[in-house]
C-alpha cells in the first residue's frame, strides 16, 4: 500500500472515525457512503468509542508477506459497543488468555513495517480492557 | 432466453507442475474439452484466473490463452472472482450462449500457484479480502476462515471433531479420482492430530494449493445433439454477492451469497434441495462446507455439520458432496476450483465417474464461494 493509501485512512486508523446514518441513526464502521442497512446516501461523522469485546478471535501463525516479524500474533473481531464489527489484532495479550465475550479496548500500536526505508504503518489494536485502580 | 449445454469437458491433474506455464496449463484443459466436444473453433473464451498478475507476472490473459489455444483473434477476456473465478467463467459463457450473441464458447480457468511458493502467495490470496479494513491487519486467507470457525463452535456449542468427517469424506472420495492431488484416505485420528494453522483451523480442515486447469464448452442446448450424445444441460445458473470483508456481514455465520445464488438457481431449475443427487461444494476450509450446506437449504442453521457426522455427505448418503475429493483433497487451484467443481459434475451425470460414481445421477449442484463468500456461483446441471 502507498502512502497516499494510507494517509487517507488516518481519520480511522487513529481516531476509529466511522460514521452514523443521517436516515436510520446506524453506527457504521468502517465508513462507506451508502447505509448498509437503510441504503440511504446521508452520512455524518461519527467517532467510536473504541470499546467492545470479542466476537471471534484466531492465532496467525504463518503470516503474509510484511507481518513476519509479529508472527505469531492474535486477529480478531471485536464488536464495537455502538454495534459494528471491526477486524483488527489483539495485543498485550497472550493467545491463550483470549477468549470469546472478552471485553477490549482500542490503542494506537504499529501494525506493519514495509521495510527498512519503507513506510510505517500505525492504527488501532485492540487489548484486554484495563481495570479502574 | 436459450438453454445452454455443456458439450465438452478437459481438466489436468491438479497438483505441482513444476515444467508446465500458466499458459501450457490453460491450454491442456481446453485442447482436452475441445477434443471431447469435436469442436475446433469457439466464438469465445473465458478465462478465469485469479492470481496470474501476483504469482506468474501475468495480466491479460484473454489474448494469451486464446492465441496459445490456436484461437488467435476471437473474442477473450479473463473474469476474476477470487476463489470463485472459475464458476464466474461459466456464469459468463452460459449470458453469451444463453442471450444468443455466441453459439459455441469455451470457459477455461487456470491457476499457476507454485510459481512461487513463499509469503506473496498468502499476501495474494489475502487480496480476496478487504485491503483497507481487513489485510492491513495482517489477515490471511485461513485466518478469516478461523474467525468464522470459533465463531461457530462457540455459537452452536460444536466441537472440532465434529468437522472431521468433510475432510474424511473428500479423502476417501479422492482415492477414485486420477486427477486428485491427495488420493489416500484420512483417519479422524489423524484429522484430531494434524498441525495447527490459525486456531481452530488444522492443517486436514484446509485445502491444499496447487497448479491446474480445466475448460468446459457450452453451446445452445437445441444444437447439443450435432456434437454429442452426453450434452450435460445448465438447468440454473446464478452469482450473487455480499459484502467484501467478513466484519460488515449482518450475520457473519450466514453466507448470505450462497442462500441468493441457490435459491435462484433452484428457481431456475425447478427443483428442491431434495431432489440434488450430488453436490459439489467449496470446501476450501472444512466451516465453509457446513455453512454452505446450511445457505443452500440441506440443513437447519448451525446443523450443517451434523451431515458430517451422520454420514449424509458420503456417497451412499442423502446428499453426496465432493464425490471426487473436493478441494480438500482434489486439490484447490483457486482460480480453476470452480471448473473442476463443474467438470466433476458433468462427468457423474455422464456416467463417466468411474470408481468415484454416483449411481444414477441426474441432477448435480456446484456452488464455488469468492474469497470468505462475498462471490458465490451456484449451477445446477441436468443429464438429458
Amino acid at each position: 500500500m502507498g502512502i497516499a493509501q494510507n494517509w487517507r485512512l488516518r481519520n480511522q486508523r487513529y481516531a476509529l472515525v466511522g460514521e452514523v446514518c443521517n436516515d436510520c441513526g446506524s453506527k457504521i464502521f468502517p465508513p462507506r457512503d451508502v447505509c448498509p442497512y437503510c441504503a440511504q446516501p446521508a452520512q455524518a461523522p461519527f467517532q467510536f468509542s473504541g470499546q467492545g469485546e470479542v466476537f471471534s478471535h484466531t492465532t496467525i501463525y504463518n503470516p503474509p508477506v510484511g507481518f513476519e516479524e509479529f508472527a505469531p500474533y492474535t486477529v480478531a473481531l471485536v464488536k464495537l459497543e455502538e454495534g459494528p464489527l471491526v477486524t483488527a489484532q489483539l495485543t498485550d495479550v497472550e493467545p491463550e488468555e483470549v477468549s470469546i465475550g472478552q471485553p477490549v479496548e482500542m490503542v494506537t500500536r504499529k501494525i506493519r513495517e514495509d521495510g527498512p526505508e519503507g513506510l510505517i504503518i500505525y492504527g488501532y489494536k485492540f487489548r484486554p480492557k484495563l481495570e479502574e485502580v | 432466453m436459450r438453454d445452454v449445454s455443456i458439450i465438452g469437458i478437459g481438466q489436468t491433474p491438479v497438483g505441482e507442475h513444476w515444467e508446465r506455464s500458466l499458459r501450457h496449463l490453460a491450454y491442456d484443459a481446453i485442447r482436452a474439452a475441445m477434443q471431447d466436444a469435436g469442436v475446433e473453433r469457439a466464438d469465445a473464451l473465458y478465462v478465469g484466473n485469479m492470481l496470474s498478475g501476483e504469482i506468474s507476472g501475468q495480466s491479460h490473459l484473454g489474448p494469451l490463452i486464446a492465441d496459445f489455444a490456436g484461437l488467435r483473434g476471437i473474442e477473450a477476456i479473463k473474469v476474476e472472482g477470487a476463489c470463485g473465478s472459475g464458476a464466474a467463467a461459466v456464469r459468463m459463457g452460459y449470458l453469451a450462449v444463453a442471450s444468443g450473441l455466441q453459439d459455441i464458447v469455451i470457459c477455461a480457468a487456470v491457476e499457476k500457484m507454485t510459481d512461487d511458493v513463499g509469503g506473496r502467495l498468502t499476501s495474494g490470496l489475502a487480496q480476496a479480502a478487504d485491503a483497507d479494513y481487513e489485510v492491513v491487519h495482517g489477515i490471511s486467507f485461513v485466518a478469516l476462515n478461523a474467525l468464522l470457525m470459533r465463531r461457530y463452535m462457540y455459537a452452536y456449542n460444536v466441537a472440532h471433531e465434529d468437522f472431521a468427517g468433510f475432510s474424511i469424506n473428500a479423502h476417501a472420495n479422492a482415492v477414485g479420482n486420477p486427477n486428485a492431488m491427495f488420493r489416500r484416505a484420512i483417519t479422524e485420528e489423524a484429522f484430531k492430530k494434524a498441525g495447527m494453522v490459525a486456531d481452530p483451523i488444522n492443517l486436514l480442515d484446509s485445502s491444499p494449493m496447487a497448479d491446474g486447469a480445466a475448460a468446459v464448452i457450452l453451446c445452445p442446448t437445441e444444437q447439443a445433439r450435432e456434437f454429442t450424445e452426453t450434452a450435460v444441460r445448465i438447468a440454473g445458473s446464478a452469482m450473487a454477492t455480499d459484502s467484501l470483508s467478513v466484519h460488515d456481514r449482518h450475520d457473519p455465520l450466514w453466507l448470505q451469497a450462497a442462500q441468493g445464488s441457490a435459491e435462484r438457481a433452484y428457481r431456475q431449475a425447478g427443483v428442491r434441495p431434495a431432489d440434488i443427487d450430488l453436490f459439489e461444494l467449496h470446501d476450501a476450509f472444512s466451516i465453509m462446507a457446513a455453512l454452505s450446506l446450511e445457505a443452500t437449504g440441506f440443513a437447519e442453521r448451525g446443523k450443517g455439520w451434523q451431515l458430517a457426522v451422520n454420514g449424509d455427505i458420503r456417497p451412499d448418503g442423502r446428499i453426496p458432496v465432493c464425490t471426487m475429493g473436493g478441494l480438500k483433497a482434489r486439490g484447490h487451484p483457486v482460480g480453476a476450483t470452480g471448473i473442476y467443481q463443474i467438470v466433476e459434475a458433468t462427468q457423474q451425470l455422464r456416467g463417466e465417474a468411474g470408481d468415484c460414481q454416483i449411481p444414477n445421477a441426474r441432477l448435480a449442484m456446484a456452488q464455488n464461494i469468492g474469497g470468505s463468500g462475498a462471490t458465490i456461483v451456484t449451477h445446477i446441471l441436468e443429464r438429458e
